[in-house]
C-alpha cells in the first residue's frame, strides 16, 4: 500500500504545471502473491505485404485491359464495366490509396530525402499509367482511376467550357503539381492527400470539409464533366504531356473520316479538335510574329513567375511544423497566445530554446524561398509553353482527338458512322 | 516529300526521341527509388509515446470514425494500480467503477480485481475513442503506461494521416512495418510472443 500514500503525496500543482511531463516510473512493480501474470501489450499488424502485389497486379491488368478496350475493341460498354469495377476495388476496397495521384509526392520526397521510404508497390504505381500513357494514351483516366470514374458516373448535362476558360483552368493542375512536389519535397506537407476530394466518399467517413469539397465538385461536375480531372489534378498535368508523346491513341474513327461531324459533340469534355479552316491571306507571317515574340516572352515570364515563386514562399513555408511552431513560439513570446495552447504545451516538452527553434524556422524558411523561386520559374515556362502550343497552327483534315486533353473514354465511338458499319449496326443502337 | 509516307517524318522523330527521353527519365527515376530503398520494406504510421503530449487531436482528426489511434497499456511499466489516474477522475472522492468516478469518456477501461490492492486495466478498443484522458492522467501521477497508438489493424495507412498533421507535437511518423510499434524509451522489452514476433 506504500505507493497509494506516495501517491497521494505527490505534489499535484507541481505535476499540473509540468503538464505533458515525460513519463517516470512512480510505482515499481509489485511482487504478486498469486501466480498473477500481467497481460502482454496488444499489438496488431499491418496487412500482409503481399496484399500490396495484389493492387500492383490489378492495375496492371486493369490498365492493360483498358488499352485493350479503347484501341483494340473500341467498346465502351466495357470501358463503362471496367470503370465500375476499379471505382469498386481501388476506391471503395482500397478505400483510395495509394494512387498515382498521391504517389507524385512519395516519388519526390524520395528523391529529395534519401532516407524517405518508397515502396516497391507506391513506385510502381507511380510509373506504369505514366507509361501506359506513353504508349496508348490516358486509358488510365478512362478505365482505372477511381477519381475519374466517380465524376464520370455523375454527368448529367455536359456544358460547353470555352476554350479560354478551358485553357487557363487547365493551368491550375500545374500550380498545384509545382506546389505538391515542393511541400512534398521539403517533408513538409502531402497535399494532394489533404485535399483529395473523393477519398472520403471511398470511405465512407470524412471531415465536413473534405465531403463539402467533394460534393461540389461532383455538382459541378453534373454540367462541367470531370473538373477535378480537367482543372486540377495534378497527376492529370503529367498524363496531358505524355498522352501528347503518346506512341499509340485512340481514334474517333476506326478507319478514314469521312468530316460527317456527327462525332462534333459528342465528346463531354471538347476533346474532339475539328479540322481546320483553311488559312487566311497573310495570317502565315502574323503567326510567325507572334510565334517570335511568345518566344521571347518566354524568359521574362520564367523571370517573373521566379520572382513571384519567392514572394509566395513565406506562405507555402508555413505548411513546415518547425516554420508553424516557430511562429506560435514568436507570439507566445510576444505574450499573444492566450489561454491553453497545443502547439506551445508541446513546445514545452520539446528541450529546445526558442532560439534554437527560430534558426531551424529560419533554415526551413530559407530552403522555400530558394525552392520556390525554382517553382515560380517552372509555372512561367509552362505558362509560355502554352501560350506557344496554342499560337502553333496544324493543319488538319479529319475530326480528331485532341492527344493531351482526350481520355480515351471511347464515348465518341459509337457516333462515327464507320464504326457502326464496322459493328454492322448501321443504325438505331447507339450504345455499346 | 514523295517518299514522306516511308521515311520517318521530323514530327515522328521528334516525338520518338521525346518519348524515349520520358522512358529513360522515369526507368531512372524508379531504378534509383528502388535501388536505394529495395530493403527497407513499407512504412505504417506510428505516434510515438515520447513525443506525444496527449492533447486529443488523435480522437478528431483521424479519417476513420472512431479514430484509428487507440489507447493501448504498455503492461511492462504497469497496470496494477488500485487507484490508477488514468481510469479515476481526480475529482473522485469515491474509488469504485462508477460512471461518475472514470476519466474516459466512453467507459473503454476495463478493471479487474487481481489481489488485494491491485487492479488490472485493460482497454477495450472498440470503445476507446483516442481522446488522450487517461494518458495525461496516468503520466501526470502515475508511471505514464498508458499510451496512445495507432492500431495497423484499423489503419488505412493513407499517405498523408490526418494526425500527423494535425499533431501539435511533431510526435506522428512513419515507422518501418517490421517494428510497427513504439513503445515509451523506459518501456522494459518485453519476451516475444508465442509467434515469435517480437513487440
Amino acid at each position: 500500500m506504500t505507493f497509494l500514500r506516495r501517491a497521494i503525496a505527490v505534489p499535484l500543482l507541481a505535476c499540473a504545471l509540468a503538464g505533458a511531463a515525460p513519463a517516470e516510473e512512480r510505482f515499481p512493480p509489485p511482487q504478486f502473491e498469486t501466480a498473477y501474470q500481467r497481460p502482454r501489450t496488444t499489438a496488431p499488424w499491418p496487412r500482409a505485404d503481399w496484399r500490396e502485389y495484389v493492387d500492383l497486379a490489378m492495375l496492371v491488368s486493369t490498365l492493360t485491359l483498358a488499352s485493350y478496350l479503347a484501341l483494340r475493341a473500341r467498346r465502351r460498354g466495357g470501358m463503362f464495366a471496367l470503370m465500375l469495377f476499379c471505382l469498386a476495388y481501388f476506391g471503395f476496397y482500397r478505400q483510395g490509396c495509394v494512387c498515382p495521384i498521391g504517389a507524385i509526392q512519395n516519388v519526390s520526397r524520395g528523391i529529395a530525402d534519401g532516407g524517405f521510404v518508397v515502396p516497391v508497390t507506391v513506385v510502381a504505381f507511380f510509373c506504369l499509367p505514366l507509361a501506359f500513357t506513353l504508349l496508348f494514351g490516358r486509358t488510365f483516366c478512362a478505365g482505372v482511376c477511381p477519381l475519374g470514374a466517380i465524376q464520370d458516373l455523375v454527368i448529367l448535362k455536359p456544358l460547353k467550357v470555352p476554350a479560354w476558360v478551358e485553357h487557363s483552368l487547365g493551368l491550375l493542375a500545374w500550380v498545384y503539381l509545382g506546389g505538391a512536389v515542393l511541400l512534398a519535397a521539403a517533408g513538409s506537407a502531402f497535399i494532394i492527400c489533404r485535399y483529395d476530394p473523393f477519398v472520403g466518399l471511398f470511405r465512407l467517413s470524412a471531415e465536413w470539409t473534405m465531403l463539402v469539397m467533394g460534393g461540389s465538385l461532383l455538382l459541378v461536375g453534373a454540367f462541367v464533366p470531370r473538373p477535378y480531372c480537367r482543372f486540377l489534378c495534378p497527376y492529370g498535368a503529367l498524363l496531358r504531356v505524355t498522352s501528347l508523346l503518346s506512341r499509340r491513341h485512340a481514334t474517333v474513327t476506326p478507319d478514314e473520316c469521312i468530316r460527317c461531324r456527327l462525332c462534333e459533340d459528342s465528346c463531354p469534355f471538347g476533346a474532339i479538335l475539328k479540322p481546320t479552316e483553311p488559312l487566311a491571306p497573310h495570317a502565315g507571317l502574323q503567326g510567325k510574329r507572334l510565334l517570335a515574340g511568345l518566344i521571347l516572352l518566354l524568359p521574362v515570364l520564367a523571370a517573373g513567375g521566379a520572382w513571384l515563386g519567392g514572394l509566395a514562399s513565406g506562405a507555402m513555408s508555413r505548411a513546415d511544423y518547425t516554420v508553424l511552431l516557430a511562429d506560435r513560439v514568436r507570439l507566445d513570446q510576444a505574450g499573444l497566445v492566450q489561454g491553453d495552447d497545443q502547439y506551445i504545451n508541446a513546445f514545452r516538452v520539446m528541450k529546445l530554446t526558442p532560439g534554437e527553434l527560430y534558426d531551424l524556422s529560419r533554415g526551413v524558411q530559407d530552403r522555400f524561398r530558394r525552392w520556390g523561386r525554382v517553382f515560380g520559374g517552372f509555372l512561367g515556362v509552362v505558362i509560355g509553353l502554352k501560350l506557344l502550343r496554342l499560337s502553333v497552327r496544324r493543319t488538319r483534315q479529319d475530326y480528331a482527338p485532341n492527344r493531351s486533353t482526350c481520355l480515351s473514354c471511347g464515348r465518341c465511338f459509337a457516333y462515327c458512322p464507320i464504326e457502326r458499319k464496322r459493328r454492322g449496326t448501321p443504325c438505331g443502337r447507339t450504345n455499346a | 516529300m514523295a517518299e514522306g509516307k516511308q521515311m520517318l517524318t521530323r514530327r515522328a522523330f521528334l516525338g520518338a526521341g521525346a518519348r524515349g527521353a520520358c522512358v529513360l527519365g522515369l526507368g531512372g527515376a524508379a531504378a534509383a527509388l528502388l535501388a536505394r530503398q529495395a530493403s527497407k520494406g513499407d512504412a505504417v504510421w506510428q505516434i510515438d509515446p515520447d513525443k506525444c503530449t496527449a492533447c486529443g487531436n488523435c480522437a478528431n482528426y483521424c479519417v476513420l470514425r472512431p479514430s484509428a489511434a487507440k489507447c493501448v497499456h504498455a503492461f511492462p511499466m504497469c497496470g496494477y494500480c488500485e487507484r490508477c489516474f488514468g481510469y479515476f477522475d481526480p475529482q473522485a472522492t469515491d474509488f469504485h467503477s462508477g460512471a461518475e468516478n472514470q476519466l474516459c469518456p466512453s467507459g473503454a477501461i476495463q478493471r479487474a480485481f487481481v489481489e488485494e490492492p491491485y487492479y488490472q486495466y485493460t482497454i477495450d478498443e472498440r470503445l476507446c475513442i483516442a481522446c488522450g484522458k487517461c494518458v495525461k492522467g496516468c503520466r501526470t501521477f502515475g508511471n505514464g503506461s498508458l499510451i496512445l497508438q495507432i492500431r495497423h489493424d484499423r489503419c488505412v495507412n493513407c499517405n498523408e494521416c490526418s494526425i500527423a498533421a494535425a499533431c501539435p507535437a511533431d510526435a506522428v511518423r512513419r515507422v518501418p512495418a517490421a517494428q510497427p510499434h513504439i513503445l515509451p524509451a523506459n518501456c522494459p522489452k518485453e519476451p516475444p510472443d508465442k509467434k515469435g514476433k517480437p513487440s
